[in-house]
């Protein structure tokens, strides 16, 4: 997989996520030492590349990076001149002019990373599009479940929130799907879209229906200023529509395990005691995030091709359109 | 992917050896059945073991400071085999330590594709321990060496000594074995394989030599 872009959970084969898992088991073990860090990548350059605010990917990005002794470095974009193609394309090929053997992209429009990928040298790796995508946050929740679970095959696994705004939700749906889970989602009709099911998953409106004998329960982060109003009447009415807590939680199953990609608003998609106790496994998917993304780096860092300008790739790309 | 795959984990771990070798091999002639040799069958196996064992405490002072680390995949089963017969010898069970060398190979940057990591699990720091690293084939030394780098990371053992059960020449490192079962004269093209239980088809712990480039041995 050296030089290919991890772009979206879609375009992986169960065999590809099955390998990534493996990886990543073995990677944990590292974390574990007293010296946290391996040669591997020594000598390599990652560029963190983020349109987006993103404290927690972009950390564990870093650090997943620094474990395999590569040069990880953060270039933050804020504001909004570059959403404009022209100059997309102009960051790409100055980035691409310093040699990275791997660069990690957040944007807030979806496929950003997609036309990246076209015309730099290194491989991208997708750390959030708009609503698409974000493979990695989908991978280690695969890997938290089968840390926890011993499997995911023949799982039911519910995710609660706003489905039509959250990429999570869509990495989540392929990921758990591709490796043999029964995926159900829920949420107010407002967050679902029409078309959902065409994903083979089932969508609910009624919580209790959805968690109704669920061996993992997902709660999406909502983003309260942008939709209070648009898609809900108020925070409080989705918190005791949709808001986990232990009273609800009793359809799922006994055993079941709660999480959720952070941050929480607390009392909202969790309740209080939910956040911070079993069986919510939070800090196990932060903690397996940097696992995760060391076993990503291991795999596809490194560039593919040896020589030839991004100019030239750069035009061609354009001149497709 | 598929080239990833193509190293399974249950990948007989002799193979790894040959690895410094697989630039001058030539390409295996299709139509040429694969021609295996064993040069040490189970019983030849343990008691070269049982000999090592022997050695090994001769050769230790402090028999309570030892520790075995093994080389996945084919140490694994040596040194559970070393354990106990160093527990049936000293009545002391030596602690053993597995130590994947992948992530420290010296050919990292120039394969194609990255090896398939195996399963590390050190049950505790090397500081101040007479460690013998156990391998089943060793030959250009380089996953030794890897292995050296590997064990520093873990803390600082008082000594490093290497077990090998196969010895096969053409080391391109200066690397010295303390503890050798066998050594086997090898072409460079040749494979020196070690097959676990599992792999070995009932036939118990086995090395095998398949030989390459058949067009000028004959």
């Amino acid at each position: 997989m050296i030089g290919r872009d991890i772009l979206g959970i879609e375009d992986l084969s169960r065999a590809e996520i099955e390998l990534i898992l493996e990886t990543a088991e073995r990677m944990q073990e590292i974390g574990t030492r007293e010296v946290k860090k391996v040669p591997t990548l020594r000598g390599r350059t990652l560029i963190n590349l983020f349109f987006e605010p993103s404290t927690r990917t972009q950390t564990s990005f870093e650090i997943a990076g620094k474990r395999l002794a590569a040069d990880v470095v953060n270039f933050s974009v804020s504001g909004s001149s570059v959403t404009k193609r022209e100059t997309l394309l102009d960051t790409a090929k100055t980035l691409d002019a310093m040699d990275p053997d791997c660069v990690i992209v957040r944007h807030k429009v979806a496929g950003v990373p997609h036309r990246l990928a076209a015309v730099l040298g290194a491989p991208v790796i997708n750390a959030g599009d708009g609503a698409h995508e974000h493979p990695s946050q989908a991978l280690l929740d695969l890997l938290t479940v089968k840390e926890q679970k011993g499997r995911i095959e023949g799982l039911t696994v519910t995710i609660v929130g706003d489905i039509a705004h959250s990429r999570v939700a869509r990495s989540n749906i392929y990921g758990f799907s591709k490796l043999g889970a029964e995926v159900r989602v829920a949420g107010p009709p407002t967050m679902l879209p029409a078309e959902i099911e065409s994903l083979g998953v089932k969508s609910y409106t009624n919580l209790r229906e959805a968690i109704e004998g669920a061996d993992v329960v997902m709660a999406l982060r909502i983003q309260m200023e942008r939709l209070e109003g648009a898609c809900f009447p108020s925070v409080r009415e989705y918190a005791a529509t949709f808001g986990l807590d232990r009273k609800k939680l009793r359809f799922a199953k006994e055993d079941a395990i709660v999480m959720h990609p952070g941050p929480v608003n607390r009392g909202v998609e969790l309740s209080h005691e939910l956040a911070d106790h079993r069986p919510s496994v939070i800090l196990d998917q932060v903690r397996n995030g940097v696992a995760l993304r060391m076993a990503l780096l291991y795999l596809v860092a490194g560039r593919r091709r040896k020589a030839g300008g991004v100019e030239s790739r750069a035009a061609s790309a354009t001149g497709e359109e | 992917m598929s080239q990833i795959d193509a190293r399974s984990p249950a990948a007989p771990a002799g193979a790894e050896e040959s690895e410094g070798s697989k630039a001058r091999r030539a390409p295996s002639d299709a139509a040429a059945p694969i021609q295996e040799r064993t040069v040490l069958d189970d019983g030849a196996i343990r008691r070269a073991l049982m000999r090592i064992a022997h050695e090994i405490v001769e050769r230790t002072e402090q028999i309570d400071r030892l520790y075995l680390v093994a080389i996945p995949n084919g140490g694994v089963p040596l040194g559970r085999i070393l354990v106990e017969n160093l527990a049936s010898l000293t009545g002391q069970v030596v602690p053993l330590g597995i130590l994947d060398t992948t992530l420290y190979r010296d050919d990292l940057a120039t394969r194609s594709a990255r090896p398939r990591l195996r399963k590390t699990e050190m049950p505790s720091s090397v500081d101040d321990r007479a460690v013998v690293i156990v391998e089943d084939v060793v030959s250009t030394g380089r996953t030794i060496r890897a292995g050296m780098d590997a064990l520093m990371d873990f803390g600082r053992p008082s000594n490093v000594r290497v077990m090998a059960l196969v010895d096969r020449g053409h080391r391109e490192l200066p690397i010295k074995i303390d503890f050798v079962g066998k050594n086997i004269p090898t072409q460079p093209e040749d494979k020196v394989i070690f097959r676990s239980e599992d792999e070995s088809g009932g036939q118990g712990l086995l090395i095998v030599v398949r030989e390459g480039g058949q067009h000028d041995r004959s």
